[in-house]
């Protein structure tokens, strides 16, 4: 789950990990009043989405009187933010973070994340901070420090010095850049995070060391027992169909093609993806209906992939382990006569009890494209949209 | 004939009186798979389908019944500690089907576990199988024919995709291994090819990967330098999109790393087979054999 950097501001807060003094506004109105309150005559107004990128896209600004933070939330706040994460359609302002100015000596960076070949976590830090870390990992990988840690015994403070003095801090930017390191871990660990970044970290003339932005993830598999953290999720952020899929337990992803998918398993489901484009179709969802599958989930399923208009044809694709397929034909018939469905269907139902499920769609009266493989499947389908 | 699961292999079903432990334990005992005693606290003393014994602890079905490999069916919440239990009282295997447990709870699990002797396969994965002689997992049993090619996967029903299609080919297997699709799993390609190899009834492995991580990478390498048999392979998700998690918690391309198109190149390079198709595993298989 993504969460906003003002939400990630807030959490770090509540472990002592230094970020600048702000709050988020909602209206012109509200930036105006937070930032007459902040101690600094600079502020910087900062557009609040799930993405990267928002700088060069216009979403942060630095205001010197109050008129100016007036004028840029005015000029954020409803505007439909394009970076090179949002895709082409942008993202609509709904909020705004309105922060201090900070008066930067260093921009470094600082990232937590979970090393899948180690099976453990790792902080990796750099002295190029403000720029993408997998552009600083492709080109220069020997400027990115890392330091595994020991889930028996935690990040160690010889560790966080390691890494201070590898970024080439002195005296009390030391202290207080391991001070950051050991708080951000505490945070990262409390809340199961899956991902933290701080991009990019500052050391200020002063010589503290802050959090300018963060960027926060945390493990679903893990909500479950952080109530509180799910509060933190914003719909307005999430594609409207996976959100309606999510209420029935249904790992749906929208993708841009014509080619509806309906398959049990994940890597079946992505490999049904894969075929559909080797067919020369274009999928238009990721859709796992689980092993659960049954006339209601299938039902879901096909109405959610039907609201997307740019569907011109189903493609069924069930291997029955624990599923039955004669549930699953069941499903997709009841489905078929209870909701319009008005593109062409291909059914590829393989495993325990296939062949009584092969009858009963024969039988149904409906117009199925009943495929016996995988690769009969994605032909057929294919071959339906070109007519 | 296969590895991991073998004649020697007794079992006790961790979750055993849970709907899905017990649905899953009739089935493998159909299979005539050795389930020699299953776990559930507070329920010790139960039989399950007059057959099985029940017990608190797998402690305790160690003791009594020499349960030498543990099969889990416990909820995320609780999976973590189950794997460790069946750890600290001697299990060899341990197979966990759970899915949805958290990542942090893995790692803590993956440093016990490379203090112990215990090997985990999964989590979040199908399990095991070994044609003729048994299961350990919820793949459907039927699909399957012995015979001498092992599988390896990090997915479920596209394991089956792939046994089907080399069953409808007379092609048999030796043993299939889901090794799970999460990020942090115990066993891993190169753990399980490294078996393979020294498995004189394996003559050739398929190889079924996904997005995420570096894992098939690490198992290219591994294979040009140290794998002696023929190895046909396929990655799915050439068309998954950047930054989203499909499915399994652990097919995800970030940072730009983990696609199918950088997996495949290294898979070639080390001179492994590599279907772009998903139908083509059984009929490059078949090739290979020849």
């Amino acid at each position: 789950m993504k969460i906003h950097e003002y939400q990630a501001k807030n959490l770090l807060r509540k472990y002592h990990v230094p970020v600048p003094e702000g709050g988020v506004a909602f209206s012109v109105d509200e930036a105006v009043s937070l930032a007459k309150n902040l101690s600094t005559p600079v502020t910087v107004v900062k557009a609040q989405i799930h993405a990267g990128g928002r700088g060069k896209g216009g979403g942060v600004k630095i205001a010197k009187t109050p008129d100016e933070v007036k004028e840029y939330a005015r000029q954020m706040l409803g505007m439909k933010l394009v970076t090179h994460q949002t895709g082409p359609e942008g993202r609509e302002v709904k909020k705004l973070l309105i922060e201090q100015g900070v008066e930067i000596d260093r921009e470094l960076y600082l990232g937590m994340v979970l090393d899948r070949s180690q099976s453990r976590l790792v902080m990796m830090a750099s002295t190029e901070g403000g720029v993408e870390i997998e552009k600083v990992a492709a080109e220069t990988p020997h400027k990115i420090l890392k330091e595994w840690i020991d889930p028996a015994v935690g990040l160690q403070p010889f560790q966080t010095r390691k890494l201070a003095f590898g970024l080439g801090l002195e005296g009390k930017q030391v202290a207080n850049a391991s001070k950051f390191m050991l708080s951000l871990y505490e945070a990262f660990v409390d809340n199961d995070c899956s991902l933290a970044e701080i991009n990019p970290l500052v050391v200020t003339k002063q010589g503290d060391v802050l959090a300018l932005d963060a960027k926060i993830n945390f493990d679903d598999s893990a909500l479950f027992r952080h109530g509180d953290l799910l509060e933190l999720r914003d719909l307005d952020e999430e594609d409207r169909l996976e959100v309606e899929a999510s209420k029935f337990n249904l790992n749906y992803i929208k993708l841009d093609g014509n080619v509806g998918c309906m398959v049990n398993g994940a890597g079946l489901a992505m490999a049904t993806m894969d075929i559909i484009k080797l067919a020369g179709g274009e999928p238009a969802n990721f859709l796992d209906v689980g092993g659960g599958a049954n006339v209601e989930t299938v039902r879901n399923g096909f109405r959610i992939i039907l609201a997307d208009k740019h569907v011109k044809a189903i493609l069924v694709n069930i291997f029955g382990g624990i599923v039955r397929c004669d549930r699953v034909a069941q499903g997709v018939i009841e489905a078929v006569k209870s909701i319009e469905v008005n593109v062409p269907i291909v059914v590829r139902l393989e495993g325990t009890n296939a062949k009584e499920a092969g009858v009963m769609l024969k039988e149904s009266g409906l117009d199925f494209l009943v495929a016996d493989s995988i690769q009969d499947a994605a032909k057929k389908v294919v071959s339906v949209l070109k007519t | 004939m296969s590895i991991l699961l073998t004649e020697k292999t007794r079992i006790v079903v961790q979750g055993i009186t849970g709907s899905e432990g017990s649905f899953h334990t009739k089935q493998m005992l159909e299979y005539n798979t050795r389930v020699v005693a299953g776990v559930t606290p507070g329920k010790g003393g139960q039989i399950f389908e007059n057959k099985v014994p029940v017990y608190n602890t797998v402690a305790e079905a160690v003791k009594n019944e020499g349960a030498n490999a543990s099969l889990i069916f416990v909820p995320p919440a609780f999976a973590a500690d189950a794997i460790m239990e069946a750890a600290d009282a001697g299990v060899e295997l341990v197979v966990c089907i759970t899915e949805g447990i958290p990542a942090l709870d893995m790692v803590v699990v993956y440093d016990y576990l490379c203090k112990s002797k215990t090997r985990l396969v999964g989590p979040n994965c199908p399990g095991v199988i070994s044609p003729g002689i048994g299961k350990m997992g919820i793949m459907p049993a039927f699909i399957h024919m012995p015979g001498s090619v092992g599988v390896i996967s990090r997915s479920g029903t596209l394991t089956y995709e792939a046994v089907g299609q080399l069953t409808r080919r007379k092609i048999g297997q030796s043993t299939c291994i889901g090794i799970g699709g999460d990020p942090v799993i115990g066993t891993r390609f190169i753990d399980a090819l490294q078996l393979f190899n020294e498995d004189d009834k394996t003559d050739a492995v398929v190889m079924i990967g996904e997005i995420g991580g570096t894992a098939e990478e690490e198992a290219a390498a591994w294979i040009k330098n140290h794998f002696k048999k023929p190895v046909v392979s396929f990655i799915a998700g050439q068309t998954a999109p950047p930054g989203r998690r499909m499915g399994h918690a652990g097919a995800i391309i970030s940072g730009g790393q983990g696609t199918a198109a950088e997996k495949m190149k290294a898979l070639e390079a080390a001179g492994i087979h590599v279907c772009k198709s998903p139908a083509e595993i059984g009929e490059i298989t078949a090739q290979v054999l020849q």
